[in-house]
């Protein structure tokens, strides 16, 4: 870390990069991005490297054979056609668990006589780990789609549900009492004060969930599936093609980059009053 | 002072319960605010002038005596008045724009109504070009104008000021009270403003009560001889002016607890 020296004031007006003090031959955000494509590129050289010498590549197979592995699974469709399908699950299960965590998480918030009538079930699902639910699903949703769906809505759910009850309660009494002295009733505190404030904790939820969405999906199919990137994995350790399951881990973190860019888009979409903060200089 | 004051304090107390122990706010506070009076509450900080709006706007009941408005006794949110605190508790999901019609929305005037309200509320306090700033790109000062169009548009019947412009500039504070005074001529409003400030006190109270601190009492009730529709740029070369700041600076400086 580098200290900057110029003035306060110049520099709310400065791009997010900060303001250079002297020319330099790169911009920082681009030596930062150079530097971190150095260090990845040398991790990959000195993996490289140790398989085959120091450590047998049985286990940890060699970066030219993964990437080998993925431009043939990508050439012949495989590749794109498991993610698909495991995309499709994480999606559906993000979106109906996501949907329903923010529906109860606001009915619960909103209302204390439910939160408290409720708080024992809650406490108890909650302390489930949601992956043990798998079996049960298969017996009720057989071994296709829907089981895998249902697993990571149940996942997403509970954390979707906890952030957005923890948002309705967090909201600032005091913002509700000026409300009410405007002579707003109930309908307009919640439409106007309290959706809006617990959103910024709904979207905590959905961003933590993400990965979440994705184990739901994956672990379903590691459970039943001959199709899906989980499918892939426990096939190519079946094989013990140690590229072929490292082929799928690359998938799947791939997978959840970008849901988690789509979430973060729909962020500054939905709140652009948060986008303008990190540009700002802390004020106290 | 006339026969029905619209706000009425009497023998009102007020003590908190706290982790150190019970702290007294006001003690036994006696006063009465006519309708269309402007009354300034000035004394030291801490010593329990918030407290005397957030009774009036019935956010709490007095621990002891009672607290009157238009007769009746306080009992619930009093929405006949409107609250402008300290911290300008603007919605920072809504742009200055936003913010301004929230009351607006809530009487449930039409779009139409409502976008000509803001956007002359907007001129009066002078945020023009700002309309669609969010509270966090805002300055102390422009969130305090958001806040006092949002106060205006609600057109309450009496206005509880806390402090409202103690983080303005000195000429921006002169700005928004002959505003604000202006305004509330006009619009025959009541007003019952808090400030630790005795030139403010002294500028825009026709009557100025004088708290001493902890727990907070009417040390001194001092009736302004200006004449309501004052020129606040000229109150430095007003004698009457000057004879109540000094008259102020001489009761609080006997007045102990003048820290903080």
């Amino acid at each position: 870390m580098e200290v900057i020296g110029t003035s306060q004031a110049g520099a709310a007006a400065a791009a997010p990069g900060g303001a250079p003090s002297r020319p330099r031959a790169f911009p920082p955000a681009l030596r930062q991005l150079m530097m971190q494509a150095a260090l990845i590129g040398g991790l990959l050289v000195v993996w490289q490297l140790l398989s085959g010498r120091l450590i047998s590549d049985f286990f940890i197979s060699r970066p030219t054979a993964i990437f080998a592995v993925i431009v043939e699974t990508t050439l012949d469709g495989s590749l794109l056609y498991h993610a698909s399908i495991t995309a499709m699950e994480a999606l559906l299960g993000f979106i109906v668990g996501g949907a329903l965590g923010i529906l109860f998480g606001v009915a619960l918030g909103w209302s204390k006589l439910l939160a408290d009538l409720l708080n024992p079930l809650v406490l108890c699902f909650n302390s489930l780990p949601k992956v043990a639910l798998a079996p049960l699903f298969i017996l009720w949703f057989g071994i296709g789609l829907n089981m895998k769906v249902a697993l990571s809505a149940a996942t997403v759910f509970f954390l979707v549900f906890l952030n957005t009850y923890t948002g309705v309660r967090a909201v600032s009494q005091e913002l509700i009492a000026i409300l009410r002295l405007m002579g707003a009733n109930r309908r307009h505190v919640l439409t106007k004060v309290v959706l809006p404030s617990a959103l910024t904790w709904v979207f905590a939820g959905l961003r933590v969930s993400v990965p979440y969405a994705l184990i739901g999906a994956v672990v379903g199919e590691l459970f039943a599936s001959n199709r899906g990137l989980g499918a892939m994995l426990s096939q190519a350790q079946g094989q013990f093609d140690t590229a072929g399951v490292f082929a799928a881990l690359f998938a799947i973190t791939v997978l959840s980059l970008l849901l988690n860019a789509v979430v973060k888009v729909a962020e500054t979409k939905v709140m652009p009053w948060q986008s303008g903060d990190h540009q700002q200089n802390t004020t106290v | 002072m006339t026969a029905d004051p619209l706000i009425s304090f009497e023998h009102v107390s007020k003590t908190f319960q706290t982790a150190r122990g019970t702290v007294e706010a006001v003690q036994d506070v006696s006063f009465e605010v006519a309708k269309g009076e402007f009354v300034t509450v000035v004394g030291p900080s801490g010593c329990g002038k918030s407290t005397l709006l957030n009774m009036t706007a019935g956010l709490f009941s007095p621990t002891a005596g009672t607290v009157r408005y238009a007769g009746q006794k306080v009992a619930t949110l009093n929405q006949r008045s409107g609250y402008m605190t300290q911290n300008d508790h603007l919605l920072p999901w809504r742009d200055v724009e936003g913010n301004i019609r929230v009351p607006l929305e809530i009487a449930g005037l039409s779009k139409r109504d409502r976008t000509a309200r803001v956007a002359d509320l907007i001129q009066t306090v002078g945020l023009a070009g700002f309309e669609h700033a969010y509270p966090s790109q805002l300055s102390g000062g422009m969130k305090k104008r958001t806040a006092l169009a949002r106060l205006f548009a609600y057109d309450p019947e009496t206005l509880l000021m806390d402090e409202p412009f103690a983080a303005l500039d000195a000429q921006l504070r002169l700005k928004m009270q002959t505003e604000l005074l202006g305004l509330c001529r006009r619009l025959k409003k009541t007003v019952l403003f808090v400030t630790h400030d005795l030139d403010e006190a002294a500028a825009l109270g026709d009557r100025i009560l004088v708290f001493s601190g902890r727990p907070g009492t009417i040390r001194e009730v001092i009736k302004s001889p200006m004449m309501p529709d004052r020129d606040l740029y000229q109150l430095r070369r007003n004698p009457a002016f000057a004879q109540v700041t000094s008259d102020l600076w001489d009761i609080l400086a006997t007045t102990s607890g003048m820290e903080g």
